[in-house]
């Protein structure tokens, strides 16, 4: 649920990053952390392992600016990717506005991809949301793997896999290198706040 | 999806009861969140300056955490959420279902005393949140 606070003029919008585990959902938050630090007011909170595995999850508040002279405040979470923390990734996905599936898109991670998304589908549907319905971007992450000759799927595999049903719209990404983390975060904030103002309509 | 919007009437009768009831007890910071994380509303005594919304994503996720445990017990909320440090103090209420109201106060107010403050705030709150 975005909170709208006509005082001051302020909205606020929940972003999920989900996906399997170790897939690079810290990672993106890392990389907008780094380059977008001007409009990031705090620290990322990152609430991890001694083995630095997501526990909660990580935030990252991100001011886009205005629109219709309200400020745009985006709050990035990721959740855990570790199948047994299903519980507090539920949590998490409390109030979500938009989400972005982060898949790993190294060969052996291709059935991880699909229980993860399969399991998105579950938790969302607790909350009575709809996968179809919720503002979505798939990013196929580690694409820089192919240079070092692991073995990668191709990106007709991912979207059969995974966004046969969706379409919703896809990047292949780099986290790591930054490769289309921004597009994706441009993607997901703007269909996130059109989804909001049709809402409000 | 249902989105939280407050009218600005609202807002200033609620800022009103916080800073009576609570800010003027001497309590440091009073939050209002939705459990999704996001601020309602602030009041502090302009002493004490916390980086309010790392803090209120935390706290739903701590709040949200103990209320997940409270049910694999077979409770039906733990509905006293307090941590206790050197210097200061903070305090969980659940307003209803969607809010949380948070205060951090220093040693020089008693946890009794506080909770009674915030029981009648929440009430005052209540009643306000209705008229939406």
């Amino acid at each position: 649920m975005s909170f709208i606070n006509l005082r001051e003029k302020v909205v606020q919008v929940k972003v999920v990053y989900y996906g399997p585990g170790r897939c690079g959902k810290t990672t993106n938050l890392e990389f907008i952390n780094r380059t977008y630090r001007k409009q990031i007011h705090s620290e990322m909170v990152s609430l991890k392992t001694h083995g630095d595995r997501t526990l909660f999850f990580d935030f990252l508040p991100f001011d886009m600016g205005k629109i219709k002279g309200y400020d745009i405040k985006i709050q990035l979470y990721t959740v855990p990717g570790q199948v047994k923390y299903n519980a507090t990734r539920k949590l998490v996905l409390r109030g979500v506005d938009g989400i972005v599936f982060v898949a790993d898109a190294m060969e052996k991670q291709r059935e991880k991809n699909i229980r993860s998304l399969n399991q998105l589908h579950e938790n969302l549907q607790s909350y009575k949301e709809s996968i179809f319905k919720i503002p979505l971007v798939m990013q196929y992450n580690k694409f820089d793997l192919t240079e070092h000759g692991i073995p990668v799927l191709p990106l007709s595999v991912l979207e059969k896999d995974l966004n046969s049903r969706l379409q919703v719209p896809y990047f292949k990404a780099s986290a790591i290198t930054g490769y289309n983390v921004a597009a994706t975060l441009k993607k997901i904030i703007s269909s996130t706040v059109i989804s909001i103002q049709k809402k409000l309509l | 999806m249902n989105y939280g919007i407050v009218s600005q009437e609202q807002l200033e009768q609620i800022d009103v009861v916080l800073s009576e009831k609570l800010i003027k007890l001497g309590v440091d910071c009073v939050i209002i969140i939705d459990m999704a994380g996001n601020i309602i509303t602030v009041k502090d005594n302009r002493e004490n300056k916390y980086d309010v919304y790392s803090f209120a994503a935390l706290a739903a996720g701590n709040f949200a955490t103990v209320d997940a445990m409270a049910k694999l017990v077979g409770e039906q909320e733990f509905s006293l959420l307090f941590h206790k440090g050197q210097d200061s103090n903070i305090h969980f209420s659940k307003i209803d279902d969607d809010l949380l109201l948070i205060s951090m106060f220093g040693k020089e107010i008693s946890l009794g005393f506080l909770r009674l403050n915030v029981v009648e705030v929440i009430d005052q709150i209540r009643k306000i949140w209705d008229k939406k």
